[in-house]
């Protein structure tokens, strides 16, 4: 697939998403629009759009990075405890300091994911067994025990429907004032086309790494704080987006090999192309109402990811 | 002490607690609160000795200590059953209030999900056992991300009815269903009587195992199949403890410390037994039931997991 086409698909998606919706709003008057259609689309539709955009890139980068640095092609923050962690962080965040601000949340969000994170690297080297599709089911169950650890405390302090309400993944809430945060990502995927060759090369394994003059320890630390920071950016204002930063990385490792310079961009794309298509297509199916898209990725993605691991096995 | 020595003590103490539980604060009521307090008891036996006999069966098979048959989305698959009934129909409909029928549609579906799932991935031979388990934790995922978008909808009141279910739960536990769950577990633990000698065999490894003269994808099929029945049970009786499982059979491990498993079954069920009666003790009389026994539960058990994870010598 070349990248043309993914960058064609991206912008007619993006004008889509920007043209739907209960406010009439079509394409051919854009340059005579009414003051309520003009605010709908620069409070509403406009945020929203830069909201899936970010989302979608920054969970694509940080499965690719995950997967590079663990190899294993079924490691995402989703299947490593990330989301998870990321979550009990917020509840933390809710319970110790309600009053405060997004920027404080982000960060209690991001220290727990970061030591979630950790952790899973930890019980990996302890693993001895390391079958591709053992890992990630160690993954998930750490996942479910920090799950298991949130409900203790949620149940205690009556949070339970309330966690559940607004981390679940959905974009119908991104107005302006409430998505900026996701711009932090930019900068963090910046950062990670820079050390791309360095994740590479860190992907061949610790020994071979350190051969090559890689300082590999200090390499896997600045991948996994990348990871940390963009996903609990993300469940923190859209919610979470089970498997997205699975699959996207596996279907443009399929195309494009392990090469992450030449598949970044790729990877970065697809994950807005997808988001795109997922959020669009909740959106048309009971219109004027819309499905979340934690529920449009759950479902379509945990299809992709069984077709991939039975595919997998086809090859064994 | 001797194995039979600490079986004894185990048995001693269970007995001891559920007298304990039974007796204790009794009150001049005796006639009204003696039978409830019996009912109790036993549906904590029942299900204690069966979610601990399934554990220590599925790790075995699997080859494994770190994982629990709940994972292979058994649970998730209940709690959206639960939701959707009471989504559909509502928290007063026949579907929820009559427990009989609620019961018998959760078990049906349940083992009707298993068996699909061992259906597909037993097509071939010489399957492996944890893309099996990976699968089932993906549909667990696929099931909550539906549960999770009804939960959302649903009006705060019936949520109360929801969470309820979300948790396992001994009060009020209907008399007919102990009965038909009773007949149910005996039936299927004289069926799998016949199975359980060749466990030790199992333990050594499939190639042992089939080394030795086990037809292993026979047992291996059937005992997956008790498994799954015994936890649909229990979980449609009282609802999910995920994690109990995986803390009591652990713990029997390092308490009885054999490989036979005549003698790990019968301690890890009174192992179950204790911790269960004994939380709910603890629940009932010390928390007043500020907090539900399957989240501390859970608690304790992912604690102790991540425990065993990180800090035991070994590795996995």
């Amino acid at each position: 697939m070349k990248l043309i086409y993914l960058i064609l698909a991206f912008i007619i998606l993006s004008i889509t998403s920007l043209f739907i919706g209960v406010q009439d709003i079509s394409p051919l008057e854009i340059f005579q629009l009414s003051e309520e259609q003009l605010h709908v689309l620069m409070v509403s539709r406009f945020p929203r759009l830069m909201a899936i955009i970010l989302a979608g890139i920054g969970m694509g980068i940080a499965g690719l990075i995950m997967q590079q640095l663990t190899r294993n092609k079924f490691v995402s923050p989703t299947t490593a405890g990330t989301e998870d962690s990321a979550r009990f962080g917020i509840l933390v965040s809710m319970m110790l300091f309600s009053g405060s601000g997004q920027l404080v949340r982000v960060l209690v969000a991001f220290f727990f994911a970061l030591l979630g994170t950790f952790i899973f690297m930890r019980i990996l080297e302890k693993v001895k067994f390391k079958d591709a599709i053992f890992i990630p089911l160690v993954g998930m169950m750490f996942g479910s025990i920090v799950g298991s650890i949130t409900t203790f405390f949620a149940y205690k302090e009556d949070l339970i429907q309330n966690m559940s309400s607004w981390l679940q993944g959905n974009f119908s809430m991104m107005i302006q004032g409430r998505y900026e945060l996701l711009y932090i990502s930019i900068p963090l995927i910046i950062i990670a086309y820079l050390y791309a060759n360095k994740f590479t090369i860190a992907g061949m394994g610790e020994e071979f790494a350190v051969n090559l003059g890689l300082n590999h320890k200090h390499i896997t630390n600045v991948g996994l704080t990348i990871v940390a920071l963009i996903t609990s950016i993300v469940v923190l204002t859209v919610g979470m987006i089970p498997f997205l930063g699975l699959i996207i990385p596996n279907i443009v490792t399929m195309y494009r090999g392990d090469h992450l310079q030449k598949s970044l961009s790729h990877t970065a794309l697809l994950g807005a192309v997808f988001l795109l298509a997922c959020d669009i297509l909740g959106r048309v199916i009971i219109y004027p109402y819309e499905i979340p898209i934690g529920m449009t990725v759950g479902v379509i993605g945990s299809g992709i990811f069984l077709y991939m691991i039975m595919r997998r096995k086809a090859y064994e | 002490m001797s194995n039979k020595g600490k079986l004894v003590a185990l048995v001693v103490v269970s007995i001891l607690l559920a007298a304990a539980f039974i007796f204790i604060d009794l009150g001049s009521n005796w006639d009204y609160a003696l039978p409830r307090r019996l009912k109790k008891v036993y549906a904590i036996i029942l299900t204690g000795a069966t979610i601990a006999f399934a554990t220590v069966v599925f790790q075995t098979i699997t080859n494994n200590r770190i994982l629990t048959p709940s994972i292979i989305g058994l649970d998730s698959l209940y709690l959206l059953i639960q939701t959707f009934l009471i989504f559909v129909f509502g928290s007063m409909s026949f579907a929820i209030t009559n427990e009989n029928i609620n019961f018998i549609v959760s078990v049906i579906l349940m083992v009707i999900f298993a068996s699909f799932l061992y259906k597909i991935l037993f097509r071939g031979n010489g399957e492996n056992i944890y893309f099996l388990l990976l699968v089932g934790i993906i549909f667990g995922t696929f099931f909550r991300s539906i549960s999770e978008f009804m939960q959302v909808l649903i009006d705060p009141n019936e949520f109360m009815v929801v969470q309820d279910r979300m948790f396992a739960s001994f009060n009020n536990v209907k008399t007919d269903l102990l009965l038909i769950s009773t007949v149910l577990v005996i039936l299927v633990a004289l069926y799998s009587l016949r199975l359980i000698k060749y466990l030790d065999v199992l333990s050594l490894g499939k190639d042992q195992a089939i080394n030795l003269g086990v037809d292993y994808d026979y047992i291996v099929k059937r005992l997956l199949i008790v498994i799954a029945v015994l936890i649909s049970i229990s979980t449609a009786l009282v609802g999910p403890i995920t994690f109990l499982g995986l803390l009591v059979a652990n713990v029997a491990y390092q308490f009885l410390n054999t490989y036979k498993h005549s003698i790990l079954i019968i301690g890890s069920i009174f192992i179950s037994i204790i911790a269960l009666v004994g939380g709910q003790f603890i629940v009932e009389r010390v928390f007043t039931f500020d907090t539900t026994l399957s989240v501390i539960v859970n608690f304790i058990g992912g604690v102790y997991f991540i425990y065993l994870l990180l800090k035991e010598r070994k590795s996995w």
